[in-house]
């Protein structure tokens, strides 16, 4: 079967057919897709885990339970299953493993560019990085084999535009690989001090072991092109590379980039004159090759920060003097026009509360999530985002540091799905370690920014099916706070005065922000709302609220009827009446 | 033949990703090598999205980038804008002279650059503008202006009605079908 697929889904596809039993994991772009697409196939058990170590540490049970298994993560997800990672690492494997991890430099929808092969060298498990979709099949396929042959989880590294390009692959049939059946192993599986001890000497016999794997394996590859030119490449780098310079230089494709090969770099940096090393992010492979010894030319010439295009790759050979071709001949230059950064949608939930907040000029400590766009003009209300769940933790500190003079005047804001992955620890410790913190919720009933996913607070799994669903109220209450209201972000009566009271209360407290995402399918849209032109008087107070379907024609405010889903908050907020339900 | 580069630009929720999805589809059956790279996430909500689609024997970067683009099919007049400089010398932008304002106009920081086709064109881009969110509101949502814009782009490349036919029903869900095939006809018949 021939078919043209992005890259998750080929690395779904490639875990199917490999044989895999069971995937676990938390969304997170640009990683979130091959985990929707495996959940189309029912004779697997699909899920979203609340965070990344669950789904992690799921994987590693089903592994332990002789099955085949899988987790998928974006890059700031291994952070949070790091934990398990390096201990897996030890303890290996019964079924085969593959952690999927998926980088995002650019940054096109994270909060960071770190670089996951630093994590495949320091747990010391082997990792491979396809180029394109028909790599990623594959080595997604292959990576079952290697785990259980060397007893190790294996790390699959994708990056934006790999996960997110479509190419053409061929692909099999699915390997139905029957339970290993269980056995007991303490020595193995339980890793205390006496039993980790003499495992790790294991960990470094594998390494060398997949060294040598390395010198001669299908995923490293090598084009012997001449002997002017070497490049040592990777990933997306690679296609790059060769878009440049197609088959006219000598190229060693790195498909694993952990461990990486020492025989056959110092083979191939002996055969060039020029030996270039050429990677995103960080110098990881780079390093290497200086550590043998032997020179190279890299990051001086191609940056650590951001994504690499064909453009990157000419210039900077231009700039060594090397002839690559005809630069292109562009029609014109652009003209300069005004940013379009994202935005919250039109009847976006979360407005009518950060409307509220920013009123208010406090302190907000907000989290990761398509709440984090209050933090953008004309809305302004966010002061710090920084990683899953920090929010809450962050606020107890804040307010632990400066007492009365923030308490009362700090909030934190947090998204249902966020609250579950990493929120909730956070709140214990407010409570158990008594700030006088306020906590907001914002309960769209969904994982909204990584395009909708269920979670333990919307009442479905992941297939859609109803499923057992937190209780925001009582779970708060447990974990000590007494006061918990619910709010409707539409209402900014409401919404005043819960934050009022909230905030004036000598206790922690929590706010519910509960209305369902307005692009979810079960949420109708209301009649559109109009201006009525004589009545607006061009006072702007509902262009504080920055909606997209609001804007300032000929000095009168114009609601755009192809985006207003009517949520009625600039309505509440006209004094003149000027905005209504029924036709203007 | 040498590699072929089209973009597809736009406002995130547009539609985009449809409109190269189908054209992937359809150059694939085609038996070209084709790359689509694709924008998920954060650039979604309403942000400026841009889309690539690259064609040819064999095919390495997805992505495109200053003077390599052949055609650039922009769903909103600023973004045709945006991304012009990406236009190889000879190249054509098709682009919806729909107007979607960003956060800074919306916000009054910014103004709508109303005249930005008209200077292109003085420089000598080739640009075919027109309304495409009438004949897709016409076709049963505005959503559709994929589809116009799609059935318009369609007589810059020498493929048969009856494949992009073919590659729609491939592609699209068939509740939608009906819809979208209005629209492609919108595009189509009036160019």
């Amino acid at each position: 079967m021939k078919r043209l697929l992005i890259g998750n889904e080929a690395v779904a596809w490639g875990l199917y057919h490999g044989g895999l039993g069971l995937i676990s994991s938390y969304p997170g772009t640009p990683s979130t897709e091959i985990t929707e697409f495996l959940s189309r196939h029912d004779d697997i058990h699909t899920e979203w885990a609340p965070n990344e170590k669950v789904a992690c540490e799921t994987a590693f049970g089903a592994s332990l339970a002789g099955m085949r298994s899988a987790c998928a993560m974006k890059h700031v997800g291994l952070n949070v299953a790091a934990d398990p990672l390096f201990t897996l690492s030890y303890t290996g494997v019964t079924g085969g493993m593959v952690i999927c991890v998926a980088d995002d430099p650019a940054m096109h929808s994270s909060q960071n560019e770190q670089d996951s092969r630093h994590y495949a060298i320091a747990a010391k498990v082997p990792m491979l990085e396809p180029s394109d979709s028909r790599e990623a099949y594959a080595f997604a396929r292959s990576a079952f084999e290697l785990s259980e042959k060397y007893d190790t989880p294996v790390l699959l590294r994708m990056c934006t535009r790999i996960a997110h390009s479509q190419c053409v692959v061929e692909m099999g049939e699915r390997e139905e690989t029957p339970l290993k059946p269980y056995v007991k192993q303490p020595q193995k599986y339980i890793m205390m001090p006496a039993y980790a001890r003499a495992r790790h000497p294991m960990v470094e016999k594998r390494t060398e072991a997949l060294r040598a794997l390395a010198e001669d394996c299908p995923y490293n590859t090598l084009e012997d092109r001449g002997s002017e030119i070497g490049i040592i490449t990777s990933g997306c780098a690679y296609l790059y590379v060769k878009e440049v310079f197609g088959d006219s230089v000598s190229i060693l494709k790195i498909g694993m980039p952990n461990p990486l090969p020492e025989k056959m770099i110092r083979d191939f940096a002996g055969k060039v004159r020029r030996l270039y090393v050429i990677e995103e992010l960080d110098p990881v492979m780079e390093n290497h090759v200086r550590s043998l010894g032997i020179p190279c030319r890299g990051k001086e010439l191609f940056s650590p920060i951001g994504e690499f295009s064909q453009k990157t790759i000419r210039e900077a050979f231009l700039r060594e003097g090397v002839d690559v071709g005809e630069l292109p001949h562009a029609q014109g230059t652009a003209p300069q026009v005004p940013a379009r950064p994202p935005m919250m949608c039109a009847g976006c939930p979360h407005r009518g509360m950060f409307y509220t907040l920013a009123r208010h000029h406090i302190t907000v400590l907000g989290d990761i999530g398509c709440y984090t766009l209050g933090a953008v003009a004309p809305l302004n209300a966010l002061d710090s985002t920084l990683c899953m769940g920090a929010s809450i933790s962050g606020i107890h500190g804040f307010n632990a540091a400066r007492g009365k003079e923030t308490e009362g005047k700090t909030v934190a804001v947090i998204g249902d799905s966020t609250f579950m992955h990493s929120g909730m620890t956070g709140l214990v410790n407010v409570a158990y370690n008594a700030t006088n913190s306020t906590v907001i919720i914002l309960d769209n009933s969904i994982t909204g920014m990584t395009g909708h996913q269920q979670n333990p607070t919307t009442g479905y799994n992941i297939k859609g099916d109803p499923a057992a669903k937190v209780d925001l109220e009582a779970l708060c209450h447990a974990l000590g706070i007494n006061r918990v209201r619910v709010v409707d972000p539409y209402d900014l009566k409401q919404c005043e005065e819960a934050v009022t009271e909230e905030l004036a209360v000598e206790e922690p407290s929590v706010i519910i922000s509960r209305r369902p995402c307005v692009l979810l399918k079960y949420v109708r849209p209301k009649r559109p709302l109009t201006v009525e032109s004589e009545k607006c008087r061009s006072c702007r107070r509902c262009m504080n609220l920055g909606c997209p379907a609001i804007s300032m024609k000929n000095g009168r405010a114009r609601i755009d009827s192809t985006l207003c889903v009517g949520c009625g908050v600039c309505e509440q907020l006209c004094a003149f009446g000027a905005i209504g339900g029924e036709e203007a | 033949m040498s590699v072929k580069s089209v973009m597809i630009v736009g406002v995130g929720g547009q539609g985009s990703l449809l409109a190269s999805r189908l054209l992937g589809n359809l150059l694939t059956e085609e038996g070209y090598d084709v790359k689509v790279s694709e924008v998920h996430g954060m650039s979604q909500r309403g942000g400026s999205v841009v889309t690539y689609v690259r064609f040819g024997e064999k095919v390495y970067s997805p992505i495109v980038t200053e003077g390599e683009c052949d055609y650039i099919i922009s769903f909103e007049k600023l973004e045709a804008a945006r991304y012009a400089g990406c236009l190889r010398r000879g190249g054509k932008i098709i682009v919806n002279t729909q107007e979607i304002d960003p956060m800074p106009v919306i916000t009054g920081a910014a103004e709508y650059p109303t005249d930005v086709l008209e200077d292109l064109k003085a420089q000598g881009f080739c640009i075919d503008d027109f309304d495409a969110l009438t004949p897709a509101e016409e076709a049963g949502s505005a959503k559709a202006v994929n589809l116009v814009l799609m059935g318009r782009f369609a007589a810059c490349l020498n493929i048969s009605k009856e494949k992009w036919a073919a590659a729609m029903e491939r592609t699209i869900p068939p509740k939608y079908l009906e819809m979208n095939r209005k629209a492609f006809e919108a595009g189509y018949s009036g160019t």
